[in-house]
């Protein structure tokens, strides 16, 4: 019976062409834009865990509070104590400290005078040690444009950006002005060893990456750093792993309080991370809800009006002896293979255009001037095992509620009425 | 009850609802059918033949009395259970031969094997059977739009013939097609019942189909007026055969 539909299918186009042409399409924009959905979220979550947010991080209850404006003044003191804490209680992770924070390079001519003057972002993290993973963690020696990656202390990098603005080139020494952790000013001169573009729009503009003992140095810090990420050994962000860390952590200092208590967040808890993630899954269940109500309809209504050229033939099948439950199971199962032959196609073509995405991506660079969470500037695709199967949902369900809705007709045929019916 | 009877029908009657009363379509029929009859119900147009011929298929269900097919009766039968005496006991011809039009001539044929428990062996050998019957093997592989109304009846024949049923209903048969035709799918039934025992019970007002019938039952406003066995006479000479004849009414 199985081969009989199939063989239907595939000779009667009006039957099989239309609704797969729906579903091809309904499929594989559901496969492309999941794809694409999960490439940008997976980079947003990558970029953001890697430059700012860690997996988890511990930063002081004030510094918490005030974290877009990156307080040095509320830095986690002990730093040495805590790291050993958190290494020996979490072995499995990767702990590292960071400084972030605001302050000026000046680029000065060959008078010491003040040439050129602006705000960069200033990342502090571990770029000398010899067994440092954070140069590969930021991904540094691929994003430097010009020049090295600082060999030494007193080199830094600079965005690319910010140089072009500054005029400054490798080799070049820039004056940073901050301020200490006491909050008195500091000024600090520093060789350009590179420049640098990671792709994310929100660093790109000034961010400035030294070494951490260069940053500790300049800010008077000595047991002390504004936050310690912690890493999941695999690289990936898994959020329930990180919720029991936090927990675990949190309540290890519950009684301590203050805005020096040490206090550990997750990647969601930072930077609207939370919001916006939940906002994007929103989106893509709503996405795929209303793509297969969308199709559902299309295909109901396709259904209906196969149904009426097929009058003829459902009403023979009754006469013969075809039960009505047979009848309509067999529409069903019809709708299945049109379904999968049409998913299929959908996903092939879905994942066509996803690995163009993966590959190309789009940019957005300009859009992403003013975000705060950090966007990547270039929106690629990616591929993951889901989209394989993922498009399977939509094409699937929207044929068979398509035709279990048209179908409904053959149970109010009214077998009295066949030979009638079969005469005209 | 005579058991050498298939259909027996007793004062059946069938009304339709209509506007606030009944419209009395069949009124107080009795008929008995024996195996192997060639008969025709005959009358003008809305004299009933449709209707009477719905309920014998178990497509309809009278209002009154009973009408039993081979031993089950139809007032008494579920929807499935009236569908599964259609699919192992009985066979329908259309005047518009109905037949799917995306499946070959052998596939529209061997449809109702597949309700049926047949093996694929034992469907191939049914098929080729029904077809050799009715003339067409060499058209096994054709598309319904490529054959002509006499060969698509004929496959028509085929598929209702295919599974041996018991009794054959046609309604307007040859209504579609010219003389030659007619005569030809109307000899090849009247072989067929011949050579397998199988009732056909046909409605029409065709002088050609009431040539070849051997029992012809006159429908006039849902009754019947005349149940009368033709004599060889009656028809063309060639095809009698002097077998007598069985169940009729008077
Ligand atoms: N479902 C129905 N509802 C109401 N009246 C019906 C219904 N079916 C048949 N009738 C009526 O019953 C009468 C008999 O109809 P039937 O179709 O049996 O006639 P027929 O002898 O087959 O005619 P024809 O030669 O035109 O096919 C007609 O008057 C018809 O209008
Ligand atoms: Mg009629």
């Amino acid at each position: 019976m199985f081969k009989f539909l199939l063989k239907g299918i595939l000779r009667d186009h009006h039957r099989s062409l239309f609704p797969i042409v729906i579903v091809v399409l309904g499929v594989s924009l559901t496969v492309l834009a999941h794809c694409w959905i999960n490439g940008i979220l997976g980079d947003m979550i990558d970029f953001n865990a890697k430059y700012s947010t860690g997996h988890v991080k511990i930063v002081t209850n004030g510094y918490e509070d005030n974290m877009d404006q990156m307080p040095v003044e509320l830095a986690l003191g002990n730093v040495d104590e805590l790291l050993a804490k958190v290494r020996k209680d979490y072995p499995k992770m990767e702990w590292v400290e960071r400084i972030r924070f605001g302050g000026l390079i000046d680029a000065p001519d060959n008078k010491g005078e003040t040439r050129a003057q602006g705000p960069a972002l200033g990342l502090a993290v571990d770029l000398l040690s010899p067994d440092t993973k954070e140069v590969e963690r930021l991904n540094i020696n691929k994003s430097i444009v010009r020049g090295k990656s600082p060999e030494k202390n007193g080199e830094i990098l600079i965005s690319d950006e910010l140089a072009d603005k500054l005029k400054v080139i490798p080799g070049q020494i820039v004056t940073l002005m901050t301020s200490t952790m006491y909050g008195s000013m500091a000024m600090q001169n520093y060789i350009v060893s590179g420049t640098i573009k990671f792709g994310v729009t929100a660093m790109d503009k000034g961010a400035m990456i030294l070494d951490i003992t260069d940053a500790k140095y300049v800010m008077d810090m000595q047991d002390e750093v504004s936050e310690i990420l912690g890493y999941f050994s695999n690289g990936i962000y898994n959020n329930v792993s990180a919720t029991t860390v936090q927990n675990r952590f949190n309540a290890a200092y519950k009684d301590s309080t203050g805005e020096f208590a040490p206090v550990m967040l997750k990647l969601r808890d930072q930077n609207e991370l939370a919001s916006m993630l939940d906002y994007i899954s929103r989106m893509i269940s709503i996405f795929i809800s209303v793509f297969v109500l969308a199709m559902s309809i299309v295909l109901w209504n396709a259904g209906l009006l196969g149904g009426l050229r097929r009058y003829g033939e459902m009403g023979l099948r009754l006469a013969i002896g075809e039960f009505k439950g047979r009848v309509y199971r067999s529409l069903i199962y019809e709708s299945v293979i049109v379904g999968f032959i049409g998913s299929a196609i959908g996903t092939i073509i879905g994942l066509g255009a996803a690995f163009y995405l993966q590959e190309v991506g789009l940019d957005f660079s300009d859009l992403m001037q003013n975000a705060t969470v950090l966007w990547p500037g270039v929106f690629r695709a990616k591929i993951t095992l889901p989209a394989y199967y993922i498009g399977f949902i939509p094409g699937l369900i929207s044929t068979v509620i398509g035709t279990m809705l048209s179908g409904i007709g053959i149970y109010k045929r009214q077998t009295a009425q066949l030979f009638k019916e079969l005469e005209t | 009850m005579d058991n050498s009877n298939i259909i027996q029908i007793e004062n059946m009657w069938k009304q339709f609802p209509m506007g606030g009363g009944k419209f009395t379509a069949l009124e107080n029929i009795n008929l008995t059918f024996g195996k192997g009859e060639f008969a025709g119900l005959v009358g003008p147009s809305g004299s009933g033949k449709t209707t009477l011929l719905n309920i014998i298929g178990s497509l309809d269900v009278p209002t009154k009395g009973s009408t039993i097919i081979l031993d089950k009766s139809i007032s008494d039968l579920t929807h499935k259970e009236a569908a599964q005496l259609r699919n192992h006991h009985l066979g329908f011809i259309f005047q518009t031969y109905n037949l799917l039009p995306v499946y070959t001539v052998f596939e529209n044929v061997e449809y109702p094997l597949l309700l049926l428990d047949y093996t694929s062996d034992e469907r191939h050998k049914a098929v080729l059977d029904a077809l050799e019957w009715v003339g067409l093997s060499d058209k096994e592989k054709s598309r319904p739009a490529q054959l002509s109304g006499g060969e698509s009846q004929r496959v028509a024949i085929a598929r209702a013939m295919v599974k041996r049923p018991e009794i054959v209903l046609a309604d307007e048969p040859t209504a579609n097609l010219d003389a030659e035709n007619s005569h030809h799918i109307l000899q090849m039934m009247e072989k067929l019942n011949k050579e397998l025992e199988t009732t056909f019970i046909f409605a029409t007002h065709d002088e050609k189909v009431i040539k070849y019938i051997r029992r012809k039952i006159s429908l006039l406003d849902g009754k019947i007026e005349k149940d009368e066995h033709l004599e060889m006479g009656d028809r063309r000479p060639e095809t009698g055969d002097g077998r007598p004849e069985t169940g009729g009414r008077a």
